[in-house]
């Protein structure tokens, strides 16, 4: 659709009816004529996006967020994208909470690529992730949603002549109370544009909160039950080609030569794209294309890393752990007198492997080169990146880029990446029609960008009552942060997400502390990346296993040892205290069968979880029963918040019991859910989690259920057994052992 | 091949490769997106429709091998009472993150409650453990079969609503 047609079509409907188009009508016009089937989330060209932004929207359009039309249509634009989080629902709640509307008036609109008016103020970037949405948007969006409530009441109160203060706003209306008076938003957006916005807006006391607090139905899960949810492998555009993928099976290597000539003439098939390192076929549907692809035999030059394996890796990262020169991040006192005065010493070494994300929708693009730029559609959890990327890799300007956000099935990090979008435009580049290009789950698999494996070495010391005195910490692995954000690497060269949890653990600064940072390079073409709970879920597991250890040394129960560390800390003592009354702490438990527990404070929400467990003869895990206690202070949805946690937990089980990715000749050994195994329901123990409201400004909640996984389960093991697992995925480890 | 199909009750009838997977006809020739792609090898379920009642994964089912049987998919399924139920409980608990393994998800329920009205624990584990879900909703799936056959689902004490 051309701007010519944008504003033919609303002149039209101005004389038609002395109203504007609607902008939810524009969008699904302009949408309806390039893709097929029920509408998904909005596609948003470039002239819906000048509409988003309120540039030459003919209503109330006062900032990013909050859209009015004359017809009452509301549509929030909410600044991050949904990957199942909930966030769609939350943030709607927080600006509709302000704005005096509920959700079922209004329409959720993702926000388009736009640095100046989505950037997240935490990760100062437009992104989604870190569990950073509802931390950053609980003020900006509310405050949003009272600017605009203030100015369609001054609107309303103008237009009675009557005092501002004796009017009130309700779903959508303002009303004065005296007179009986009512007008609707939509009959105030003319004037409420005219009027200037104020400056400071009181925001309401949380008693008065109508939404906020409540059970409110997700705006996202009705089509998700019928079919008709789209997510960016969905989107079918007019003319539309599928690319099936083949990447260097060798990380990092290239392609050689490919003999096209035995795949161009199967049916179905149009085209072979050869690019340095992958080779894709074109087909008129997925099948064409992937089936060609596998009988194309493609010769590739896999390059240095033909030598790369996992036990390669594995010596060199615990080398560089001796032997490398730590950055300090945390130093308190004088670790070496303490420790060496101290009554007891414990030592432990802890190793956690490559990790890869495995959404269920593998990674998939719909992209048209055309006009000198292009246009895209995928799921992104940062659209700036994404359309940066695909600007550099066709050598245009950004606004050549427009990128259409879509609903994602699962992200867990993979999708803070940008290479899929970069390798299906330059796909696309080469073909005369849009590409959808489509990953099998082998490809994902195989070539997604890896949670780095961690060597983690502790020592401690412990004063006559076996508390620590004296406390050491190496962190060992490649920087995610380096790679992916350099600018927020410290000057001494420490990752803080590398150590966050660990220089700062939730028992607060111990009084002799040293925690360092060795930052160990991967080969080439071995890519590090984010993955769900980020460096916490690497930190808490370690610090929680040894805290643990520590307990045992001590001869204490490792709940009452935490207990007594926590006497400063009044949130994480509340939460370690519920999980533990709730998990029937100290009960006897059938022979084989332990209980662990843990504490955190990771992305400013406190949690416990008790996880029970039990190990059979042949060493297989069974899950018992898991409970969590978390507190992430004020709250918006209690809903949410129970299902993160619920699947944050069992998410963080599936991988410290099952998932590593290891390596052969430089090849991923993993491929499919037959060799990466994934928790299922019949391995899915009762949970229940346990929410308890404070005051405190909200803390995230996406990540913090899967950063308490693994030391429970770890520690509940260790109740069963007496063995102690330093090593995940602690499943292959538990046979082994039962095996000899 | 020329092949004719039965979906959702209507006859269609499609021209691709005998080998060609169900799962892609439905999605890339008929236009029903609502299937997923997960791992084209049935370890993840969320391909799953029904076949004449039985729930099947697509994604390994080659189109020659379908014949006259009746194809559903999750764009129809709610037009059947059990599907209705399923997709109504699925809402009321709250099931669904991401969503993406959820049409797999909600078809492996409804084949299950079709047939057999009122299952056991173990009989809901061994319906439902092909299904793979990443966001890992498995407690809520398990308490919203036991509501859609109005079973009291004591296993998620999680409160929610």
């Amino acid at each position: 659709m051309s701007q010519v047609e944008l504003i033919t079509d609303r002149r039209r409907f101005l004389l038609g009816g002395g109203l504007v188009v609607g902008f939810t009508f524009v969008a699904l016009k302009a949408h309806a004529q390039r893709v097929v089937g029920p509408r998904g989330p909005q596609p948003v060209s470039n002239e819906e996006i000048a509409v988003v932004s309120g540039e030459g929207f003919n209503g109330f359009a006062p900032d990013a967020f909050i859209r009015i039309s004359p017809r009452d249509e509301i549509a929030l634009i909410v600044p991050n994208v949904e990957c199942g989080q909930g966030v769609y629902t939350g943030e709607s709640m927080l600006i509709a909470e302000e704005l005096e509307v509920d959700l079922d008036q209004v329409r959720v609109l993702p926000a388009p690529p736009n640095e100046k008016l989505y950037k997240q103020p935490l990760l100062q970037f437009q992104g989604t992730g870190g569990s950073t949405s509802i931390r950053g948007a609980w003020e900006p969006l509310r405050k949003a949603g009272a600017v605009a409530r203030t100015v369609l009441i001054s609107a309303a109160a103008r237009r009675w002549k009557v005092d501002a203060a004796e009017c009130t706003a309700q779903r959508g209306h303002v009303r004065h109370e005296a007179s009986g008076r009512e007008l609707s938003y939509g009959q105030l957006v003319q004037d409420a544009s005219s009027l200037p916005l104020p400056k400071e807006v009181q925001l309401k006391n949380p008693n008065a909160f109508r939404l906020i607090g409540k059970n409110l139905q997700r705006v996202d899960t009705p089509s998700k039950t019928n079919g008709t949810a789209r997510y960016g492998i969905d989107i079918v555009v007019p003319g539309m080609k599928i690319a099936a993928v083949a990447n260097c099976p060798v990380l990092g290597g290239q392609l050689v030569r490919v003999d096209e000539h035995n795949v161009r003439e199967r049916p179905g098939v149009l085209d072979v794209i050869q690019l340095p390192d992958a080779v894709a076929v074109i087909g008129e549907h997925y099948w064409a294309a992937q089936s060609a692809l596998q009988s194309l035999h493609p010769v590739w030059d896999g390059g240095p890393n033909e030598h790369m394996s996992s036990a390669t890796l594995r010596a060199d990262l615990e080398r560089a752990s001796r032997e490398g020169k730590g950055a300090v991040a945390t130093q308190e006192g004088n670790y070496s007198a303490a420790f060496q005065r101290a009554s007891s010493r414990v030592e432990a070494q802890y190793i956690q492997p490559f990790l890869c994300h495995a959404p269920m929708e593998p990674q998939a693009a719909v992209v048209h080169v055309k006009d000198g730029g292009a246009e895209i559609w995928c799921g992104t959890q940062v659209p700036t990146r994404a359309q940066a990327g695909a600007a550099k890799v066709l050598g245009v300007s950004l606004e050549k880029v427009v990128l259409h956000g879509q609903l994602i099935g699962g992200a867990f990090g993979r999708k803070l990446e940008t290479d899929y979008v970069e390798q299906a435009v330059a796909i696309a580049s080469r073909c005369p029609y849009p590409v959808k290009m489509i990953w099998s789950r082998e490809q994902d698999t195989q070539h997604d960008n890896y949670r780095p494996m961690y060597v983690d070495r502790l020592s401690a010391g412990l004063d006559e009552k076996g508390l620590p005195i004296a406390w050491r910490h190496r962190v060992t692995g490649a920087s995610v942060t380096a790679r992916y954000a350099p600018a927020g690497m410290r000057p001494n060269g420490v990752d803080p997400d590398a150590v966050e949890e660990a220089e700062d653990p939730v028992y607060g600064k111990f009084p002799h502390m040293l925690v360092d940072f060795v930052q160990w390079q991967p080969p080439r073409g071995l890519v590090v990346s984010w993955w769900r709970g980020v460096g916490p879920t690497h930190s808490v597991f370690v610090v929680e296993s040894f805290v643990d250890e520590l307990a045992h040394a001590a001869k204490r129960d490792p709940y009452q040892y935490r207990r007594d560390l926590l006497a400063n800390q009044p949130r994480a003592l509340a939460v370690l205290d519920e999980a533990a009354r709730a998990a029937e702490w100290g009960k006897p438990l059938p022979e084989g069968v332990g209980r662990g527990i843990i504490v955190q404070k990771s992305f400013g929400s406190y949690i416990s979880v008790v996880v029970e467990a039990g190990v059979g003869r042949g060493g297989e895990v069974s899950l018992r029963r898991i409970v969590a206690a978390v507190d992430c202070g004020m709250t918006v949805n209690p809903n949410l918040i129970k299902q993160q946690v619920e699947g944050g937990i069992l998410f963080g089980l599936s991988a410290a019991l099952y998932n590593e990715v290891t390596f052969v000749g430089g090849r991923v050994q993993q491929a499919n859910f037959n060799d990466y195994r994934m928790l299922r329901l019949n391995e899915t123990p009762p949970t229940q989690v346990i929410h308890l409201p404070t005051s405190h400004p909200p803390g995230g909640i996406g990540e913090t259920g899967t950063t308490a996984a693994a030391p429970a389960l770890a520690n509940a093991l260790f109740a069963a057994t007496g063995v102690r697992l330093r090593e995940l995925p602690v499943a292959r480890q538990l046979a082994a052992r039962a095996a000899t | 091949m020329r092949v004719r199909l039965q979906v959702n009750g209507q006859p269609r009838e499609v021209d691709v490769p005998p080998d060609m997977p169900l799962l892609w006809v439905l999605r890339d020739v008929l236009g029903l997106t609502g299937t997923k792609y997960g791992c084209g090898i049935a370890q993840c379920g969320a391909c799953t429709v029904h076949l004449d009642g039985r729930a099947v994964r697509s994604c390994v089912l080659p189109i020659s091998a379908v014949g006259n049987a009746a194809v559903v998919t999750i764009e129809a399924v709610g037009e059947s009472t059990t599907g209705a139920a399923v997709q109504r409980a699925w809402l009321q608990l709250e099931v669904i993150q991401c969503g993406y393994c959820q049409s797999g998800q909600i078809m492996s329920a409804t084949a299950l409650l079709a047939k057999n009205p009122a299952p056991s624990d173990a009989e809901i584990n061994s319906a439902m453990s092909g299904n793979i879900c990443r966001c890992a909703t498995y407690p809520r799936i398990r308490d919203a079969i036991k509501h859609a056959a109005g079973m009291p689902s004591p296993s998620l004490t999680s409160t929610h609503r």
